[in-house]
């Protein structure tokens, strides 16, 4: 240790403002620039993910209308 | 490779070559107004204009700090170890100001030759170590005063 | 090797390859970081002129190299898109401009703290000092000219010219120092040289650094995954991918 004490090491020989407040935005926005990238991909995973659900129900219900149609038919009868 | 892609090739190194040189020209041109301050020597040699604000740096000299003893205000003589140039200023100094440390100060030549600062920097070198190897260094170094006067130059 | 080169191309087998290798550069370049951090922080000698306020170097430049380096690679890539329009080239200037710009950021916003008790100023228009501030702008230009053009491909080609221009500043960043007159010391790790400061000091030094390139090797690799899956969301392997639910 470089420090005797640990108020020793918080003050950092009286540049302690100097040294923490760099230390804690470096921290900080670093934190936030991973912890946004990260966001953005599942957001986007799961942007897709809807998109192919969709798809897969619009295909769905295009043919659902055909079928309603003969059995209104049969009903008719 | 494919021609197009040479001639893409081509053409991405000569826009380089060219905002190179253009750049370069550039900067040349303006190197006085890229540096950040006079030099004693330049100073000495006349380059530096009067009553116009500059910044003149350079080294501390040994032994060349007054201090007035009831105000702020402070004499010392900046030098390169070629010329040197005597600096006035009242106000506080930074905590790396000393004797032998690198300065850049902020004011105006007067007539007599005097730099009259109204502000004061600290300049650093590169080199860092522990305060014992410091210590010890300077020790080997009063033993040989030769040796520590071109060391300093040199890493100034 | 064209083959290899070839691959690169595919966004797919990107992917797949970034997708392997994150949780390698997460761990190994936080631990690297946090290694070197603590180590500077705590246990390195304290600095015989600054004293502790020193301990900032060691963000300050692991975040100075790698916003230079991070631009040249951007500018390699720029070439590449230009001449050989790959374009996970392209995705990958997209995907590190904004990181670019934060590390820039960074390293000038502690400079700036740094500056404050060892010079006496938290700013100076010096030679360093200017043209680090216009790396910053450099990476801002290229994200605002990125969105300002809708469509990808003359997007990809404006921004690839942009980045190219600025790369004259990267040189300029570095001998600014040697070249001019400045209140910006000398760089104290140089490649070819031996590091002006004890073993202590600089074996810390260096682990920040190297835990700095592999934690931007990851966010370069998240990123870009987030652009190709933007690019390729209507493609049948996005679909597989995307619907087994594992990536």
């Amino acid at each position: 240790m470089a420090f005797d004490s640990f108020s020793a090491f918080l003050t950092m020989g009286g540049h302690g403002p100097y040294v923490w407040s760099s230390y804690g935005a470096f921290f900080v926005l670093m934190a936030a620039l991973m912890i946004w990238s990260l966001r953005r991909r599942r957001a986007m995973l799961e942007a897709c993910r809807r998109n192919f659900m969709r798809q897969g129900k619009e295909s769905g219900r295009a043919e659902r209308p055909a079928a309603t149609f003969t059995r209104v038919e049969v009903s008719q009868d | 490779m494919h021609p197009i892609r040479k001639k893409r090739l081509t053409i991405v190194l000569f826009l380089l070559a060219g905002i190179g040189v253009a750049v370069g020209l550039t900067t040349y041109a303006l190197r006085q107004n890229i540096n950040l301050f006079y030099d004693p020597s330049q100073i000495a040699a006349g380059e530096a204009p009067h009553d116009v604000r500059i910044r003149a740096g350079g080294m501390v000299e040994k032994g060349s700090v007054v201090r007035d003893p009831d105000t702020l205000k402070v004499r010392f003589r900046v030098t390169d170890f070629q010329s040197s140039v005597p600096v006035e200023y009242t106000g506080i100094l930074p905590d790396l100001f000393a004797e032998g440390q690198g300065v850049v100060a902020m004011g105006k030549l007067d007539a007599g030759g005097n730099f009259v600062a109204d502000q004061v920097l600290a300049k650093h070198d590169e080199n860092y170590m522990p305060p014992e190897v410091a210590e010890s260094l300077k020790k080997t170094a009063d033993g040989q005063p030769v040796a520590n006067g071109a060391a300093q130059s040199a890493s100034y | 090797m064209w083959q290899f080169f070839h691959k690169l191309g595919s966004p797919k087998w990107f992917y797949g390859i970034a997708t392997r290798l994150m949780p390698w550069l997460l761990v190994i370049g936080t631990a690297l970081l946090m290694a070197g951090i603590v180590w500077g922080l705590a246990f390195a000698p304290k600095d015989y002129l600054q004293g502790d306020s020193y301990r900032i170097i060691f963000i300050h430049v692991p975040t100075a190299f790698l916003a230079q380096s991070a631009y040249i690679m951007m500018a390699v890539a720029a070439v590449v898109t230009l001449v050989w329009r790959m374009k996970l080239a392209d995705v990958f200037v997209k995907a590190v401009a904004p990181v670019g710009l934060v590390i820039t950021f960074l390293s000038l916003f502690t400079g700036a703290v740094w500056g404050k008790p060892t010079w006496g100023t938290w700013w100076i228009w010096d030679a360093r000092l200017t043209s680090m501030l216009i790396l910053l702008f450099l990476y801002g230009g290229v994200i605002a000219l990125d969105r300002a053009i809708n469509d990808e491909k003359s997007a990809a080609r404006a921004v690839a010219v942009l980045v190219l221009v600025g790369v004259v500043n990267i040189p300029i960043i570095k001998y600014s120092v040697e070249w001019w007159n400045t209140l910006h010391q000398p760089a104290t790790f140089k490649l070819t040289e031996k590091p002006s400061m004890p073993a202590e000091m600089w074996v810390p030094l260096l682990l920040a650094v190297l835990g700095m390139y592999l934690i931007f090797g990851w966010l370069a690799c998240v990123r870009m995954q987030t652009e190709i899956l933007a690019r390729e969301q209507k493609t049948r392997w996005v679909k597989d991918l995307v619907m087994a639910g594992r990536h």
